[in-house]
């Protein structure tokens, strides 16, 4: 009997927090769907609409914003896949003077990450005159400590044996690297990939400071410069946008919805 | 057993990926280093040496006292109630109620979020008259508040955005710690006679220490590093009452154009993630003594 009664104000907590927890979001939902005379108006048959999302659409340049988050996700991406590869490789497969200290070196990034230094960062950039433009977005993240040491944990559990038949059969580093290396690591390289991809494509502060003209914007910049300027108080408008920039994710999410958690809890795990 | 790294090879593999680490994460941190020695220079003037003029100034900045304050608060506001909440939300989805499916996305998706457009979603809820927030005080035939506006609410509505951000992600660590848990622990303290909320804080809880200590170390370090909010909702205002201190730096360097005073609160912050590391790492040695 009082197990009953558990179960139901087990129940009853678990729906009001869900529900309570879902509410900013389907207020915003609400909101953009809706004319502008509904939006803080609830009538059941209150007419639906799509006319914010155009009007949004419109007002300001958001598929050039796209276009500029994606080619700075694949930037950073491409790199940080090649490059934590090789680093990785390096700690893994040989010896040399100061590795022990280079690595630490490396963790280093973990704690004093881009998104602190951005005042030196930033006078970099302007003397070598990359302000304002997409490669200087993405030139702090190309290498990502995290990356490093994610895969270096994964190329220390690859078998010795496996590596040293390869070598029998007569095939060089690159090789070995790429046929016994790379494919065993291939979840990791999945988990990073999801977990790099969301992070850049949410990344604001520093994309803010480097840049100064839409061309360059990635969308979470030009999603704060609507919501400001550009739109004034028009709530409607501003939670259309806002949907509208994060869709993809959100999409993306509702399909590989179980990939997602579980790469999530591998790349946090390691 | 591994064999000897040759010259040509180490240059091959290390050279591009170390420097570019250094010159983005060790040469400017030295940098700021430096540069908090100097004054800032213009084109009539060029910058000067200045001795430790600009950690007096950082020691009479009233304006910084305020930020750190509200920045440890935060901190100390938002980590604890975050885990408390992951902790609550992993032991839902992982029960045997109906619609865990959909409570899992309800408590994910924020994470999906960037912070920018969570910042957008909580502005037009906190809005003063129209945001659902006053909505539903008037309902209660309480008075409207201006959660953003008042130096009373804004940093606690700020620290409310984060804790929703977040949590879901954190919840996302304790699901997996969850399920890793072997079954039959709990059914021995059942046999036992220990009742559900006896197995969860002497069976589970300390099962799920290590994601604890995980979660913690990165939510702190989040806490000091991520401000996107603050720049959309807020700009640190009203008075200060939600400047954080990365945010202050922004401010500073960006808005008030002072980069030598900049660099100096930079070294500021690298030096309080260095003390909250070397507690990380006291931490962490003491728990290796008790297994």
């Amino acid at each position: 009997m009082s197990d009953g009664l558990n179960r139901i104000a087990f129940a009853t907590v678990a729906f009001v927090l869900a529900a309570v927890w879902g509410l900013p979001f389907l207020y915003s939902v609400w909101t953009a769907f809706h004319p502008e005379k509904y939006s803080a108006n609830f009538v059941w048959n209150a007419p639906l609409t799509l006319s914010n999302f155009t009007e949004a659409w419109q007002a300001a340049p958001f598929a050039l914003y796209f276009l500029n988050t994606v080619i700075l996700i694949v930037t950073v991406l491409v790199a940080n896949l090649i490059l934590c590869t090789l680093v990785a490789y390096a700690f893994v497969r040989y010896r040399f003077r100061w590795a022990g200290f280079l690595f630490s070196l490396v963790m280093v990034q973990l704690l004093i990450s881009p998104e602190i230094l951005i005042v030196e960062n930033y006078l970099t950039l302007s003397t070598i005159g990359l302000t304002d433009t997409i490669i200087g977005i993405a030139l702090p993240y190309l290498t990502s400590a995290f990356g490093i040491f994610l895969l270096r944990q994964t190329f220390l559990t690859v078998p010795k044996s496996l590596d040293e038949a390869a070598q029998m059969e007569g095939a060089g580093a690159w090789r070995i690297l790429w046929t016994v290396y790379v494919p065993l690591a291939r979840p990791v390289y999945l988990a990073y990939g999801l977990v790099s991809i969301s992070f850049h494509w949410n990344n604001f502060l520093w994309p803010l400071i480097v840049t100064n003209s839409p061309e360059v914007r990635p969308v979470t910049v030009g999603l704060s410069v609507f919501a400001t300027v550009e739109s004034g108080i028009e709530w409607s408008l501003v939670n259309a946008a806002t949907l509208m920039t994060t869709a993809p994710l959100i999409i993306a999410f509702l399909i590989f919805q179980r990939q997602f958690v579980a790469n999530f809890m591998r790349a946090g795990i390691k | 057993m591994n064999m000897r790294l040759s010259y040509g090879m180490g240059f091959i593999l290390l050279f591009v990926p170390c420097s570019l680490l250094v010159a983005f994460t060790h040469y400017p941190a030295f940098k700021a280093l430096l540069n908090s020695f100097w004054n800032n220079g213009s084109s009539i003037r060029p910058s000067r040496f200045v001795g430790a003029r600009n950690y007096e100034a950082l020691l009479e900045d009233d304006k910084l006292m305020q930020v750190l304050s509200n920045s440890f608060i935060y901190a100390i506001g938002t980590v604890p109630l975050a885990i408390a909440l992951a902790i609550g939300m992993a032991l839902l989805v992982n029960s045997r109620l109906p619609a865990t499916g959909l409570m899992r996305l309800s408590f994910f998706l924020p994470t999906m979020l960037p912070m920018v457009a969570v910042a957008n979603i909580w502005l037009f809820f906190y809005a003063p008259g129209i945001g659902l927030a006053s909505q539903i005080l008037n309902a209660f035939g309480l008075p409207s508040i201006n959660f953003l506006g008042s130096t009373d609410t804004s940093l606690v509505s700020m620290m409310v955005v984060a804790v929703w951000k977040e949590a879901g992600l954190f919840m996302i660590f304790y699901l997996a710690a969850l399920q890793s848990i072997p079954t039959n622990l709990k059914d021995a303290a059942r046999l036992e006679g220990a009742g559900s909320v006896r197995i969860f804080f002497d069976v589970v809880m300390p099962l799920l220490r290590p994601t604890t200590i995980f979660v913690a170390v990165n939510a702190l370090i989040n806490a000091f590093r991520l401000v996107d909010h603050i720049v959309v909702m807020t700009r640190g205002g009203p008075n200060n009452s939600s400047s954080l201190l990365l945010y202050y730096i922004y401010e500073v360097t960006f808005g008030f154009r002072d980069f030598a005073y900049g660099a100096t609160l930079t070294v500021l912050m690298v030096v309080i993630l260095g003390f909250m590391a070397a507690i990380q790492f006291w931490v962490l040695n003491r728990k290796a003594h008790y297994q």
